[in-house]
């Protein structure tokens, strides 16, 4: 696939001219137990990283090891472990690190600021006119409320801090939520903050009408009042279907196929 | 319809060539994974080859039936007929107990329980069924070698030899009256780390069972953070290890939250329901209803070191025994069209709804 021709997913998201990037941009994504939304993350990954652009990706990983993302985007033709070394793509391997002992609230902030400060620390040491070529992506928020023992509170305030870094660095933020966990009215609060924070929401589920072979999900974008730069509101939320396979991700209307 | 599955993916899963590795009872998978048995044949094959090694395998109880235990005692059974240490625990007092419980392999020679049904079942099913079945007889036959040894006809009626859990493979663990699972997190870190994947020779894998995760009896069934924090923390150390973890869980009594959390963390996610007793619906929609002692659902199948999802036929099985000895998945085929009653495609919520006209949903 020529990665040049940009894709529903691309022109939603205002990914036509890759080198530059989200353009600091809050991206969350949100989908269910039915429907994985991951492969969002494979694809922008694949966009940005493309040869010859000044992006760089910081990668918090808390659901899967490094080697699942290496093969999943060296089928899409981008090698993870290369630009890891050339320092484009900054993987951190949650699942291995300490998480905060339970017993003590304050245990968990530390361990929260220390990631932020780790994450701060890296987006300082990036060239200042490259600051905002980096987006951070975040797999998934909801282990981060399992590291934190539920204190979701903790998990706000530190995904404030985040996004502070795309209005200060003009860096971009992706991060990926469950909304079928917060879908009853005790809990929602958490998932409708998300919402508040994001620019841009990207929701995947499954069709109305199950599971099919040829058509995994849906996939919506809304774009809150995000100017497409010559002054007009984009109020347009484009809603299209999607197949993924193992080396692209194809996308279309209902109704058509591409 | 079923022609339809031609794979424009340049990418195809091939079940039928996979080559047995030296150690019996762990085979290739695609994408650099390996696979175990879970015990169960059908549900090696429904599932793409057996439960990938490195995941965590969630199976929702149904309160009214125990037939999660079906699957618990196959899969260690398995584990255990190929020489892999288990680590078994329950919310029992007395855990070792259930071992004496665990299938053992059928001896007999000519063991073809399945061929010789549907050999039977043949002259019986409708003529449109029949393709079906061809796709089936490829499968079994071209595998038929490696899956003696891969997964056994574990026959329930007949336990398991003593020899093969009494020694050093096998070590069970009691969570009733622990206030915290921070000792057992430890138990399985500890169990886990022999099976470290930085030795580069695949030479033995390790099976964990956790059966009733969240029981009434036990202690800390509030501690609903504490619980997640535990399955966090099994995934991150199942990632690195060659093991799999099947964990049971009874989903009512946690809260739709947390239930979904739940869900979320696990690779293969299934679950198991109740025959409601002379259901005269059921028995009217359903071929061979007298026969199912329950419903096996798949909602989530693991996704490996690949992005692309696996989309089943069917998602929804009968759970049945064959000569009331070996557990067998068949799908469920709905009985002929009685004319004269009005609708009879009326969906039950135990049918599976699969749709394959997902490209004219307008």
């Amino acid at each position: 696939m020529d990665y040049r021709n940009s894709n529903l997913l691309d022109e939603a998201l205002g990914l036509e001219d890759e080198e530059c990037g989200l353009r600091g941009k809050v991206i969350a994504i949100q989908d269910c137990v039915e429907t994985s939304g991951a492969f969002v993350f494979h694809q922008l990954i694949k966009r940005l990283l493309v040869p010859n652009s000044s992006n760089a990706v910081v990668f918090l990983a808390f659901s899967r090891p490094f080697s699942h993302y290496d093969r999943i985007l060296r089928k899409l033709g981008c090698n993870l472990a290369a630009q890891r070394d050339d320092g484009r793509f900054l993987f951190f391997d949650m699942l291995r690190l300490q998480y905060p002992d339970k017993n003590e609230d304050k245990s968990s902030e530390d361990w929260l600021v220390a990631v932020f400060r780790k994450i701060l620390q890296i987006v300082r040491a990036f060239p200042q006119n490259n600051k905002n070529y980096i987006t951070i992506m975040i797999d998934d928020i909801s282990l981060i409320e399992v590291a934190v023992h539920g204190s979701s509170g903790l998990v706000l305030d530190f995904l404030h801090y985040c996004q502070t870094l795309t209005s200060e660095f003009g860096c971009s933020l992706v991060t990926l939520n469950h909304a079928d966990i917060y879908s009853s009215v005790e809990n929602c609060a958490f998932l409708l903050q998300m919402e508040y924070l994001a620019d841009v929401l990207v929701k995947i589920e499954p069709l109305v009408t199950g599971l099919a072979a040829d058509v995994h999900g849906q996939l919506t974008v809304l774009n809150r009042g995000v100017s497409d730069g010559k002054g007009n509101l984009k109020t347009k939320t484009p809603n299209f279907r999607f197949k993924v396979k193992e080396n692209v991700v194809e996308y279309f209307y209902p109704g058509s196929r591409t | 319809m079923a022609e339809n599955m031609a794979r424009e993916s340049s990418f195809s899963r091939n079940f039928s060539n996979v080559s047995t590795l030296e150690t019996p009872g762990i085979k290739h998978g695609p994408n650099g994974t390996f696979y175990v048995s879970s015990g169960i044949s059908d549900l090696d094959r429904i599932i793409g080859g057996g439960f990938p090694l490195g995941s965590l395998v969630m199976v929702m109880e149904d309160a009214e039936a125990p037939h999660h235990m079906l699957l618990l005692r196959n899969f260690m059974s398995q584990g255990l007929v190929h020489h892999q240490p288990l680590l078994y625990a329950s919310p029992s007092k007395d855990p070792r107990g259930f071992l004496g419980t665990l299938p053992s392999p059928s001896t007999s020679a000519k063991d073809k329980p399945i061929n010789e049904d549907q050999e039977q079942n043949s002259l019986r099913i409708a003529w449109q069924y029949k393709k079906y079945f061809g796709e089936d007889h490829q499968i079994i036959d071209g595998n038929r070698v490696n899956k003696q040894e891969f997964c056994s006809e574990l026959d329930i009626r007949k336990p398991l030899e003593r020899h093969l859990f009494s020694g050093q493979y096998v070590d069970c663990v009691s969570i009733k009256d622990t206030p915290s699972l921070s000792a057992f997190q430890d138990h399985c870190a500890t169990f886990l780390a022999q099976f470290s994947r930085s030795d580069s020779k695949l030479s033995r894998c390790g099976r964990i069972a956790i059966q009733s995760l969240c029981a009434p009896q036990c202690e800390y069934i509030n501690k609903d953070w504490d619980l997640l924090s535990f399955i966090q923390s099994l995934k991150s150390k199942l990632r690195s290890a060659n093991a799999v973890a099947v964990i049971t869980f009874p989903p009512s009594l946690l809260s739709p939250s947390i239930c979904k959390r739940w869900q979320h963390m696990a690779d293969l996610l299934l679950s198991v329901k109740a025959i409601p007793d002379e259901d005269k619906e059921l028995t009217k929609l359903l071929t061979g209803y007298q026969d199912m002692i329950g419903f096996l659902n798949i909602h989530k199948i693991a996704r490996i070191n690949t992005q692309a999802p696996v989309i089943l036929e069917a998602t929804t099985y009968s759970i049945k025994l064959h000569k009331r000895r070996f557990l067998a998945l068949e799908c469920l085929n709905q009985a002929p069209v009685d004319g004269s009653s009005g609708s009879s495609y009326s969906k039950t919520s135990s049918c599976s709804t699969s749709s394959r006209n997902g490209t004219l949903d307008f």
